[in-house]
């Protein structure tokens, strides 16, 4: 359950004003030739919470995440990151501003180590300018720090121990880990993780989420997309329910549960309702009645 | 047969001016297409214009080798430029396509009618690197080991083409070894990953196809002062892969690779040539299955079959690690 008392301020709908959002977005609208992939009209992510973006398949959800990244220019719209506009600007530079993305697909990058892969995502390298590269003297300093934090973190990633291997000889869950330590190497504000959960075995998936949680604690602030509803319980502050390409809910897990126009985005709104138990009962109530009358009826007509 | 002959001369080229011109002309596509992932298919235009840079400011305008060669270098640049541009946003398989045509349309302009005062045409330059020579420190006599001997002009070719060899090498080793030749590999890896990390993938491609495609110029110098002439039709496509041939013989992205890959490719083309020649002259081979006019041909034939068996055997290459070619088929 989310500990956050901000979420008690905000009314649970669509748009909404957060008390401090890192990242707010306005009329962001793209189109696959006849169809609006996404189009959303305003929203806002609240800085250190753990906001989840659900929806059903189709939805935009990682269309969405292309366009904040920079993987994808929309045909309209604009966002800021921290008071800064973003819209526009090229994926590596949004990365360099503090906002790091995963893939859906993990992209390990196979024939580099372990090690290398968390090296790279180092910024402000000195020995990434071609002229430097060729005197080692100017960068192995920064190499090593680079390499003790990034030992650090494959500590806590517990991946320390295939350090040496290449990444592509890693599981499938132990690639999502690695995606993610080597984000945190970039040292974001915000990081937004495209289903970080798909294709990891469920052993595997309780320490990515407290990995996930982690994040939170050391004051970053997270944006996944999920489909695994009950991982969107445990860990998301908020939720927000995209379907069609617009925003069409907002709220606290408990809240979304609940709501009639997420229910119907998932199932399709013409879906047979479920009964209540007391609807349940009424119903049998008036079927014994009519019963009984035809009965009673019946009695009359032989007497 | 003569057998000293055969291993003698296979020797002579496996360490002669040839091998050291598509060693250079290979470290630089190894950097477009082993490490950055990079498909050129147009080095030999990288090589012409080194050729022609030196050849047509000597022989057509009059001015030192020297500048020759910063003119080689600026057309080098600004033709990776011109190519990387517009194709290196777009997927790997335009630059290959963009970068043959370029190569071969390097050559057509060189060879045209209209050029023939500034590059001589089809017919070429010669004699424009006097400058190179007059500076050899070697007398005059015969230099080598054994069996393999050179001329005195021919090792002076070959000092300076393996010494810039050993440099290149070197620089390849320190880039790969450092932050930058990390992100080259990442791009090779997945593009989008590397711009997820804040890396300007463009601006590390285009970095790659200017410095490789430098390196090729080089290779066209030494071909051009080796020969001490240039033909248009000598820069065509076929050079382009047997650089290709060389890195893969080496290793894909091994600092050494394209440098043994040379050797063994020029030692090998030379022992066919010279022990099929042999062969049919002596009878070994009767005239009703080939005859010496045919040799040439044969020789690339054999060397195509090799590659193949090397490619079923050895995928990675000789100094490649299998590791890696394993992890390809994810």
């Amino acid at each position: 359950m989310p500990t956050d008392t901000w979420v008690d301020g905000v009314t649970p709908e669509p748009g909404v004003a957060k008390p401090d959002p890192i990242l707010v977005v306005d009329g962001v609208t793209r189109r696959f030739g006849g169809l609006k992939a996404v189009d959303v009209e305003h929203v806002e992510f609240q800085r250190g919470a753990i906001t989840a973006l659900i929806g059903p398949n189709g939805a935009g959800k990682t269309t969405f995440f292309n366009l904040l990244t920079g993987f994808d220019k929309p045909d309209a719209g604009a966002w800021t990151f921290d008071g800064r506009t973003m819209s526009g600007m090229s994926a590596h530079k949004v990365a360099r501003h503090g906002m790091v993305r995963t893939f859906q697909l993990t992209k390990a990058l196979s024939r580099l180590t372990v090690m290398e892969n968390m090296k790279l995502g180092a910024t402000k390298q000195r020995g990434e300018s071609f002229a430097k590269a060729l005197l080692p003297p100017l960068w192995r300093q920064q190499e090593r720090d680079i390499e003790k934090r990034a030992n650090d973190l494959l500590g806590r990633f517990k991946l320390d121990n295939k350090r040496h291997d290449f990444a592509g000889t890693l599981s499938g869950g132990q690639r999502k880990l690695l995606e993610m330590a080597r984000a945190l190497m970039v040292q974001p504000d915000i990081v937004m993780l495209d289903e970080p959960m798909a294709g990891v075995n469920p052993a595997l998936t309780q320490s990515l989420l407290g990995h996930v949680k982690d994040l939170r604690t050391q004051g970053m602030s997270v944006l996944f997309v999920e489909h695994d509803m009950d991982v969107v319980r445990d860990i998301s502050d908020w939720v927000v329910v995209m379907a069609e390409g617009k925003i069409i809910s907002e709220g606290t897990p408990d809240h979304i549960g609940q709501d009639r126009k997420v229910i119907d985005a998932y199932l399709g709104a013409h879906h047979d309702v479920p009964t209540s138990a007391e609807e349940e009962e009424e119903q049998l109530a008036n079927a014994q009645a009519a019963l009984d009358a035809e009965s009673a009826e019946r009695e009359q007509l032989q007497s | 047969m003569n057998w000293e002959f055969i291993i003698g001369r296979s020797l002579a080229s496996a360490f002669g001016a040839d091998a050291a011109v598509f060693a250079l002309a290979a470290i630089g596509l190894n950097l477009h297409f082993g490490y950055t992932g990079l498909l050129n298919f147009g080095q030999v235009g990288f090589m012409a214009l080194g050729a022609y840079g030196i050849s047509v400011t000597v022989a057509t305008l009059g001015f030192s080798l020297w500048w020759g060669l910063a003119l080689g270098a600026a057309l080098s640049v600004t033709l990776a430029l011109l190519l990387g541009l517009p194709t290196l946003r777009l997927r790997a398989d335009y630059l290959a396509i963009v970068t043959i045509a370029a190569s071969e349309i390097v050559r057509f302009v060189a060879r045209s009618v209209s050029m023939r005062e500034i590059t001589g045409g089809s017919f070429g330059l010669s004699d424009f690197a006097d400058e190179f020579y007059a500076i050899n420190p070697f007398p005059g006599g015969s230099y080598g080991l054994g069996l393999v001997q050179y001329s005195a002009r021919g090792f002076w070719v070959i000092t300076v083409g393996w010494t810039l060899v050993a440099l290149l090498a070197l620089m390849t080793y320190v880039l790969m070894h450092s932050p930058w030749g990390r992100v080259l590999r990442s791009i090779r890896e997945d593009e989008d990953a590397a711009r997820s990390l804040g890396k300007n993938v463009y601006s590390y491609k285009m970095q790659s196809l200017v410095v490789g495609g430098l390196i090729g110029t080089l290779a066209g110098v030494m071909y051009a002062i080796s020969q001490q002439s240039v033909q248009p039709d000598t820069y065509s496509t076929p050079v382009t892969f047997y650089a290709y041939a060389i890195i893969i013989l080496g290793g894909t992205a091994r600092v050494f690779g394209p440098v043994l890959g040379s050797m063994i490719f020029w030692a090998l083309l030379s022992f066919t040539d010279t022990a099929l020649r042999q062969a049919v002259a002596a009878g070994y081979i009767p005239t009703a299955i080939m005859d010496g006019t045919q040799v040439g041909q044969m020789r690339f034939i054999l060397l195509g079959l090799g590659l193949m068996l090397l490619m079923i055997f050895r995928p990675q290459g000789i100094l490649g690690d299998r590791r890696e070619i394993a992890l390809d088929a994810h």
